[in-house]
């Protein structure tokens, strides 16, 4: 026979990690981390769970695990609402309306405690999309308004900073697509990346290095941030003067935004600390409250200094008087010196007294977890709504009045007062592989909009698409996830805020 | 019973079993479209069990026939790439199984009765039926994974062409070539599957270091593919690159298209487009929309 040849048989290649699938006669090995050729199907380590993408939150009585574990126990879902049990379907998964503008892809009416109520779930495009990124450090990240860029593309900018944090701007339709095209995909790359809870390196022109994971503590310049400082370095001073007063003669606490001297600060003054001769670098503001004692950087109290000494000057003999005991801190209490002074009043570093060394750990102790937090924020389109209801701006209305409750994936979000329906989500709040994103370059991300079903025909809402929560139960394409114990039920009634007020 | 049919909303038909998902829609009196559906639900209950008998001679290259109908068109549209490549009957397999519920569609009815227009839609591999003056507008995706369109092609009754297919690393089948996308219209999708896998293999780039390859058996270690290397990853490429990998692809789609194979074909690479067709207006490629509304 033409093109025929004798060839060996691929035999299935024996691998200890893969796991036989017998959910269909295919019968897939299926390696860790990997699905079958269903796609349905997949090895999360070593068990065979079910990844379908359309994802139901159940609101169970008891927290469990995320994945319905597969032919394991009566947990896997079978559809059956049971009472005592909600089910909220999400729109993630749920495909998209664009660019055909017709009805959203699933029209749900639940009853919630005798209220008939709808909820609208589709998947948006969102084209005019970013993130804000709060990274908890007092750490130099960039100055104002400088590029931050990921694999070397201009992604977005710092903002301005926030008490104990630093703010970037990220994403945007200007890069995502106004510049080049690789601006464009690495910009949506990023934001992708962002709000799947992965690490992303940024990195700001003239600044630093900064890894950033959703809910997570950040990296900034290969140096993990333990912790945010409890205040600025008077504050810090004036939180702690009692606790040193008669056991240190002299505290600088460093800070890159306002540094504190005890003996001259307010709090150190009604104590009856008596002067020190010291002398600070930088410009005094008002009584022992210094700015700029240094440049801003990554190592004490977000400046560049490695070396406390450096940003004093010698102290005032005519004050000071040898065996002087100084202790130098940064506001989180992560580094932190202790000196005397020698008889020509110069500090030479000692060990921490005890009673010093459990005020430095107080301080570390009133410093909160340094962490990173991405919020998503978009925009609804009028394509979008126009998926919900005939006449789009009465959904901005709706959603205005607090008629209409607007959730991502399930998530609460912040509806922006003004025009459209702008919103910001909490990424850790969210499902995980919540987002995806199309070529354009946009972000597609769930948005669910919930409503009494008499409202949703009021605002012209596409009634006849309406389908009751049991007519999706028979599919095989839900992913079925415990909703997150933090959030808010969206079917909860009390949170139907005006409109049943 | 493991297989599953569901209609969904506008009147189409999702069949579900095992690894394969259709989407099936007829056109016509709605006495015509029952009969369809009745009929291709019947088809298709038992076609991955029979598929799953003959698995292991499916997934070698061509040496005997298979006795099932599916297997026989996947081994039919695999065996004229045997002689020169590696390949084998399950680059067909999406594309036969559209082929089959399609005819049984067709297949059980007088002519009368038959849908003015139908379609078996397999995971992008489509058979469809056209009756004398109807049309079918199909939009092209240059991502698998990302459903964007970027053009438009309108087949015509008069035309013989009858299936689609679209092979490339980023779909679900795993691919030696470096194509997001190979859009290939033949006589049969499960001709067009064949093909599509074959020009997307050759849309390559041999030894580029920005490509990441996997044996494929440490992805699947039933992978038909055995410890070929498959595309896993494509890092930026210059414009001169992409153009050299596409011009491979195309050198091979027009081989095809002068042997009879295949009608045309659309190859798709980082963003570029190169159209492989016998003449001019063959594949009329519609404008891509300008930009996404939110």
């Amino acid at each position: 026979m033409p093109g025929a040849r004798p060839t060996q048989v691929p035999e299935p290649i024996p691998d200890q990690d893969a796991i036989r699938c017998d959910a269909c006669p295919v019968l897939c090995y299926i390696k860790p981390g990997r699905a079958g050729s269903c796609d349905r199907y997949a090895n999360a380590n070593g068990q065979l769970v079910r990844v379908d993408p359309h994802v139901i939150l159940g609101h169970a009585l008891s927290q469990g695990t995320s994945l319905v574990p597969f032919l394991d126990q009566t947990k896997e879902w079978e559809g059956n609402i049971v009472p005592g049990y909600e089910a909220f379907v999400t729109a993630i998964g749920a495909g998209t309306t664009y660019p055909d503008y017709k009805p959203a892809p699933f029209i749900i009416s639940s009853q919630v405690q005798g209220v008939d109520m709808v909820t609208v779930v589709t998947e948006g495009i969102f084209s005019y999309c970013g993130v804000k990124v709060k990274i908890d450090t007092d750490r130099h990240l960039g100055p104002e308004t400088n590029t931050v860029r990921a694999q070397g593309e201009a992604v977005g900018h710092v903002t301005t900073s926030e008490y104990g944090s630093q703010m970037l701007s990220l994403g945007g339709v200007r890069h995502l697509t106004g510049g080049s095209r690789k601006e464009g995909t690495v910009t949506c790359e990023t934001l992708l990346n962002l709000c799947e809870k992965r690490p992303v390196e940024l990195t700001v022109d003239g600044g630093a290095t900064v890894i950033v994971q959703a809910g997570l503590p950040p990296v900034v310049d290969g140096y993990k941030e333990e912790r945010m400082r409890v205040g600025c370095g008077s504050a810090t001073i004036g939180m702690f003067a009692k606790q040193w007063h008669g056991k240190v003669d002299e505290v600088v606490v460093v800070d890159d935004h306002i540094t504190g001297v005890l003996s001259e600060h307010q709090a150190g003054k009604l104590l009856g600390v008596p002067a020190t001769g010291i002398k600070m670098k930088g410009r005094r503001s008002t009584p022992g409250r210094y700015f700029r004692v240094a440049e801003p950087g990554t190592a004490w109290g977000g400046t560049n200094i490695d070396d406390p000494l450096s940003i004093l000057e010698p102290f005032n003999p005519k004050l000071a008087w040898p065996k002087l005991r100084l202790l130098m801190v940064s506001t989180t209490g992560e580094h932190r010196a202790y000196f005397e002074l020698d008889e020509n009043l110069r500090p030479v570093e000692t060990e921490l007294p005890k009673a010093l060394s459990d005020s430095v750990a107080r301080i570390k102790e009133n410093c909160e977890p340094a962490l990173s937090a991405v919020l998503f924020m978009g925009g609804a389109g009028g394509s979008l709504r126009a998926g919900v209801t005939e006449n789009p701006v009465r959904l901005t209305y709706s959603v205005r009045d607090a008629l209409t409750r607007v959730t991502c994936g399930g998530a609460p979000v912040y509806v922006w007062p003004g025009g459209g329906i702008t919103f910001m989500v909490d990424v850790t709040r969210m499902p995980n592989n919540a987002f995806g994103y199309v070529p354009t370059p946009a972000l597609v991300a769930p948005i669910e909009f919930t409503l009494k079903r008499d409202d949703y025909a009021a605002l012209g809402g596409h009634m006849d698409h309406v389908r009751s929560l049991d007519s999706l139960k028979q599919s095989d394409t839900r992913r079925h996830l415990n909703a997150h114990p933090e959030n808010p039920w969206p079917l909860s009634p009390t949170a139907q805020k005006k409109a049943d007020l | 019973m493991r297989a599953q049919v569901q209609l969904l909303p506008g009147g189409r038909l999702h069949f579900h079993d095992g690894p394969i998902d259709l989407i099936v829609e007829a056109f016509g009196t709605r006495n015509t479209i029952n009969h369809a559906y009745q009929a291709a639900s019947a088809r298709f209950i038992t076609v991955l069990d029979e598929l799953c008998e003959e698995h292991s001679l499916l997934r070698q290259p061509p040496v005997d026939w298979p006795k099932g109908q599916v297997a026989k068109s996947m081994y039919a549209a695999v065996l004229p790439y045997a002689q020169d490549t590696f390949i084998t009957p399950m680059a067909a397999v999406a594309g036969a199984v559209a082929d089959e519920i399609l005819r049984s569609i067709i297949g059980n009815m007088t002519t009368a009765a038959n849908p003015t227009r139908a379609y078996v839609n397999n995971g992008g591999d489509i058979a469809f039926h056209l009756a004398p003056g109807e049309s079918f507008t199909i939009g092209l995706i240059d991502h698998p994974d990302q459903p964007s369109l970027f053009g438009t092609t309108t087949v015509y009754s008069y035309q013989a062409t009858r299936g689609i297919a679209t092979s490339g690393w980023r779909g679900r089948s795993f691919s030696l070539g470096i194509a997001d996308a190979v859009t290939v219209l033949a006589e049969t999708a499960a001709q067009a599957d064949a093909a599509a896998t074959i020009i997307a293999n050759a849309v390559d780039l041999p030894d580029h270091p920005a490509i990441t390859r996997v044996p494929a058996c440490d992805l699947a270690p039933d992978s038909d593919l055995g410890t070929r290397q498959v595309t896993q990853a494509v890092g930026p490429l210059t414009p001169e690159e992409i153009s050299t990998a596409l011009e491979a692809g195309a050198v091979v789609a027009y081989r095809l298209v002068s042997r009879g194979l295949i009608h045309s074909a659309a190859l798709n690479l980082s963003g570029e487009t190169r159209i492989a067709s016998p003449h001019v207006g063959a594949v009329a490629l519609g404008r891509p929309p300008e930009k996404i509304p939110a």
